[in-house]
C-alpha cells in the first residue's frame, strides 16, 4: 500500500479543509514562484522525465503534449484548456478533486499555462456539478484576492486569468474537440484531427486540453521532483493515481493508490472485497464504461496500469473501476452501458449514430433471450464496422465494452439464445413467401 | 441521440430582467472579443433560471439578438444539450441516474420511489405541479451510488425507503439535507478506512 506521505491528495476526503489557508498548510502554493525562476524548459522536461500520462483516459504523455505548443507566442495568443466533463460512467474523481483540492488545480493551471505560454485558462466542468464548480469559483476569487492568480500572478510577472465554463450535459464534450467546440458556443461535435489543438484549437489559436487530475498533480510533482514520482509505479506507468471503485463491493470508494497496483488487492484492501467473497466475481470494467471488461479469471492476476491493462485488451481509462457480481446478468448491464452509448452518440457520423442505437437493441433482446444465434456473430460484426469508422474516439468507446463481452461471455449469450427463424424451420417452403404469413396455417 | 420534445404552449415574449441584464453582461467578458457567441451556454442557463427551469423559443430568439448571432445556431445548442428543457418542469426537477453502476446497485427501485410518489411516467408534472422527475445517464458520483439530483444537489447513497422520505420533504415543500444517506464522509470506504488515517484523527 502507498505510504500516506507519498499521497498527492491529502484532502481527498475532505478531513482538512478546502479553503486557502488550510491548503497552504498541506503545501500548496508555498514555492510557485521559485517553480518559476528555474524556467519553462525545465519544467517541461521535468515533466517529461517524471513521465506523468494524462489522466482522462488517453494516457498521452503530459510533458511532451506540452511541448507540442508553439514556443513563441506569434499573433494568436495561447490557451489552456482544463478538461472537467467527467461523465464516463464509474468515473468520479474529479468531482473530489473540484470539492476538495480546488488550490492544487488553480496552482497547476498557473504552471501549465507558464509552461504553454498562455494567459488565459478555461476550465470546462460538467453542467451538473453545478455546486462544485461553485466551491471552485470560491477558491478562485480566493486566489485573486490573494494575488495568487491575476496580474502579476503570485509574484512571478505572469498574468493568468481563469474562466470556468458550465457544459450542459453532453458526455461527448468531454472529447477535446468537441470540447472546444462547445466552448464556442457550438454544439459539442468533435473535430478532425489533423490539425490538433496545440496548433489550431480554441478560436483557431494554440490550445492545450488537460485532464482535471493531470493538472493538479504537476504542483507536486515539481515540488518533490520528478525522480520521486518516477520511482512510484513502473516505468512508463508512474506515479499515483485516484482509483473509484464502485460497483457490487462492501464499500464503494475513492481513493489515491499507486500505479500498478493488483486490481484484486485495491478491491479487498480499500473496497471491501466483493459482495459475497471475491469467488462471487464475475467481471470488472477496469477504466470507465468504454473499456472492456475483465472476466474473473483475469481480475485475479491484473495489475491496474496502462501498459498491463492493453496486454489483456482493455485499458486503462480513467480508472473507473466497476465490479460486478454473479448476482448481476451480465448482458443486462452491457445493455445498459450500450443505452447510455446510444444516448450520447453526437449523430455527426453515421456508424455511430446508426451503430450504437443497433448494438443497444440487439443486447436487450439478447438479455431477455429473444436472439438467434446468427446475431451474436452479427452484433460482432456491427462493433467493427463502428470502430475506426468516426471522427473521434467515441465509435471505440462504444463498441468495445460490446467486444469485451462478446470476448469472454459469448457461450452464455449463445447458451440464452436459441431463437430459430421461422425460414429455417420449414425448410420445405417451395417459394419465398412472406414471413409473417408462415405462422397462418392456412396461407 | 436522443429527441427533445418542444413545448406547444410558448410566452410571446422573453426579455431578461435587470439583474440577469447585468449578469449577462458581465458573462460577455469572459470571451475575447468578437466571440461572444461562446456565451450562448451560460446565457441559457440564465434563461432557464429566471423562467421557471425551462427555455421558450421566443428566449433563444431573445439571445440570438443579444449576441448577435443567427438564431438557428442557439436553436441548435439548445436542443443538443440535455440540460437545457424545453418545455416546462417542475419546480423541482427530479433527475434520478440509472447507468450500469447505480444501476447494480439498485437505481431502479428509486424510479420505482419516484413513479409512486410524484408521476406515473418521466416528464410529467405531479398532481401539485410542483415536482417532475427523468431517468438520467450517469451524473458523476458512482461511488456514492445509487444517487439522484434534485435541482443542484446531489442526494447519495440511497435505497427506496430513503427516497421515498425525501420525496416526501420535497412533496412537503421542505428542503431535505444533501449529501450521503448512509452517514459516510463524501466518498471514504465507509467502516474500512485504510489511508490518511492521521489525517483524519488529528
Amino acid at each position: 500500500m502507498l505510504k500516506d506521505e507519498d499521497r498527492i491528495f491529502k484532502n481527498l476526503y475532505n478531513d482538512l479543509g478546502k479553503d486557502l489557508i488550510s491548503s497552504q498548510k498541506r503545501g500548496d502554493w508555498s514555492n510557485t514562484k521559485e517553480i518559476f525562476e528555474k524556467g519553462r524548459d525545465w519544467i517541461i522536461n521535468e515533466i517529461k522525465s517524471s513521465e506523468l500520462r494524462g489522466r482522462g483516459g488517453a494516457g498521452f504523455p503530459t510533458g511532451l503534449k506540452w511541448s507540442f505548443a508553439p514556443k513563441e507566442k506569434g499573433s494568436r495568443p495561447h490557451y489552456l484548456v482544463i478538461n472537467a466533463d467527467e461523465s464516463e460512467p464509474g468515473t468520479c474523481k474529479d468531482r473530489d478533486i473540484l470539492r476538495f483540492e480546488p488550490h492544487k488545480l488553480i496552482e497547476g493551471c498557473l504552471i501549465a499555462s507558464y509552461a504553454v505560454n498562455s494567459n488565459k485558462c478555461y476550465i470546462y466542468i460538467r453542467g451538473e456539478y453545478f455546486n462544485e464548480g461553485q466551491l471552485l469559483q470560491n477558491a478562485i476569487d480566493e486566489s485573486y484576492k490573494n494575488n495568487l492568480i491575476g496580474k502579476n500572478a503570485s509574484g512571478t510577472g505572469w498574468d493568468l486569468d481563469i474562466y470556468i465554463h458550465y457544459g450542459a450535459g453532453a458526455y461527448i464534450c468531454g472529447e477535446e474537440t468537441a470540447l472546444l467546440e462547445s466552448l464556442e458556443g457550438k454544439k459539442g461535435q468533435p473535430r478532425l484531427k489533423p490539425p490538433f489543438p496545440a496548433l489550431v484549437g480554441l478560436y483557431g489559436c494554440p490550445t492545450i486540453v488537460n485532464n482535471v487530475e493531470t493538472i493538479s498533480v504537476v504542483p507536486t510533482i515539481l515540488r518533490k521532483g520528478a525522480k520521486w514520482f518516477s520511482s512510484l509505479g513502473k516505468p512508463k506507468n508512474t506515479g499515483t493515481k485516484i482509483f473509484c471503485i464502485s460497483g457490487n463491493v462492501n464499500n464503494p470508494c475513492n481513493v489515491e493508490e499507486e500505479m500498478s497496483i493488483p486490481l484484486k488487492d485495491l478491491i479487498e484492501t480499500h473496497a471491501g472485497g466483493v459482495i459475497g467473497g471475491w469467488e462471487n466475481l464475475k467481471a470488472v470494467i477496469p477504466g470507465g464504461s468504454s473499456m472492456p471488461l475483465l472476466p474473473k479469471k483475469i481480475c485475479d492476476t491484473i495489475k491496474m496500469d496502462f501498459d498491463s491493462l492493453i496486454a489483456e485488451k482493455s485499458g486503462m481509462g480513467t480508472a473507473g473501476i466497476v465490479v460486478i457480481n454473479n448476482d448481476q446478468d451480465i448482458i443486462k448491464c452491457m445493455a445498459r452501458i450500450a443505452r447510455f452509448y446510444k444516448h450520447e452518440s453526437c449523430g455527426q457520423c453515421t456508424p455511430c449514430r446508426e451503430g450504437s442505437g443497433w448494438m443497444w437493441r440487439m443486447l436487450e433482446r439478447m438479455a431477455k433471450g429473444e436472439a438467434s444465434k446468427d446475431e451474436v456473430d452479427m452484433l460482432m460484426d456491427v462493433t467493427k464496422q463502428i470502430e475506426g469508422h468516426t471522427i473521434c474516439a467515441f465509435g471505440e468507446g462504444s463498441a468495445w465494452p460490446v467486444q469485451g463481452l462478446l470476448r469472454h461471455f459469448k457461450k452464455e449469450i449463445e447458451k440464452r439464445n436459441n431463437f430459430n427463424p421461422l425460414v429455417n424451420r420449414n425448410k420445405n417452403i417451395p417459394y419465398l413467401v412472406d414471413q409473417h404469413l408462415l405462422d397462418k396455417k392456412n396461407a | 441521440m436522443s429527441v427533445k420534445k418542444i413545448s406547444k404552449e410558448q410566452p410571446e415574449k422573453f426579455e431578461f430582467n435587470a439583474t440577469n441584464n447585468e449578469i449577462a453582461k458581465k458573462i460577455l467578458t469572459n470571451y475575447p472579443e468578437g466571440k461572444q457567441q461562446s456565451a450562448v451556454m451560460p446565457l441559457l442557463y440564465l434563461v432557464q433560471e429566471q423562467n421557471e427551469n425551462w427555455i421558450p423559443l421566443a428566449a433563444m430568439k431573445y439571445i440570438a439578438k443579444f449576441l448577435n448571432m443567427p438564431y438557428i445556431k442557439v436553436y441548435e445548442v439548445a436542443t443538443f444539450y440535455s440540460m437545457y428543457n424545453l418545455s416546462p418542469v417542475g419546480k423541482n426537477f427530479i433527475q434520478v441516474c440509472t447507468t450500469t453502476p447505480c444501476m447494480i446497485r439498485g437505481a431502479y427501485k428509486i424510479v420505482e420511489a419516484c413513479k409512486e410518489k410524484i408521476s406515473k411516467n418521466e416528464n410529467e408534472l405531479s398532481k401539485d405541479k410542483q415536482c417532475s422527475w427523468v431517468e438520467v445517464e450517469c451524473l458523476g458520483a458512482c461511488v456514492n451510488a445509487p444517487m439522484m439530483q434534485i435541482n443542484k444537489d446531489y442526494y447519495e447513497d440511497l435505497d427506496k425507503e430513503k427516497t421515498l422520505k425525501i420525496l416526501d420533504q420535497i412533496l412537503k415543500g421542505e428542503s431535505p439535507k444533501p449529501g450521503s444517506y448512509r452517514g459516510r464522509v463524501n466518498s471514504e470506504p465507509e467502516n474500512n478506512r485504510k489511508t490518511l488515517l492521521d489525517v483524519k484523527n488529528a
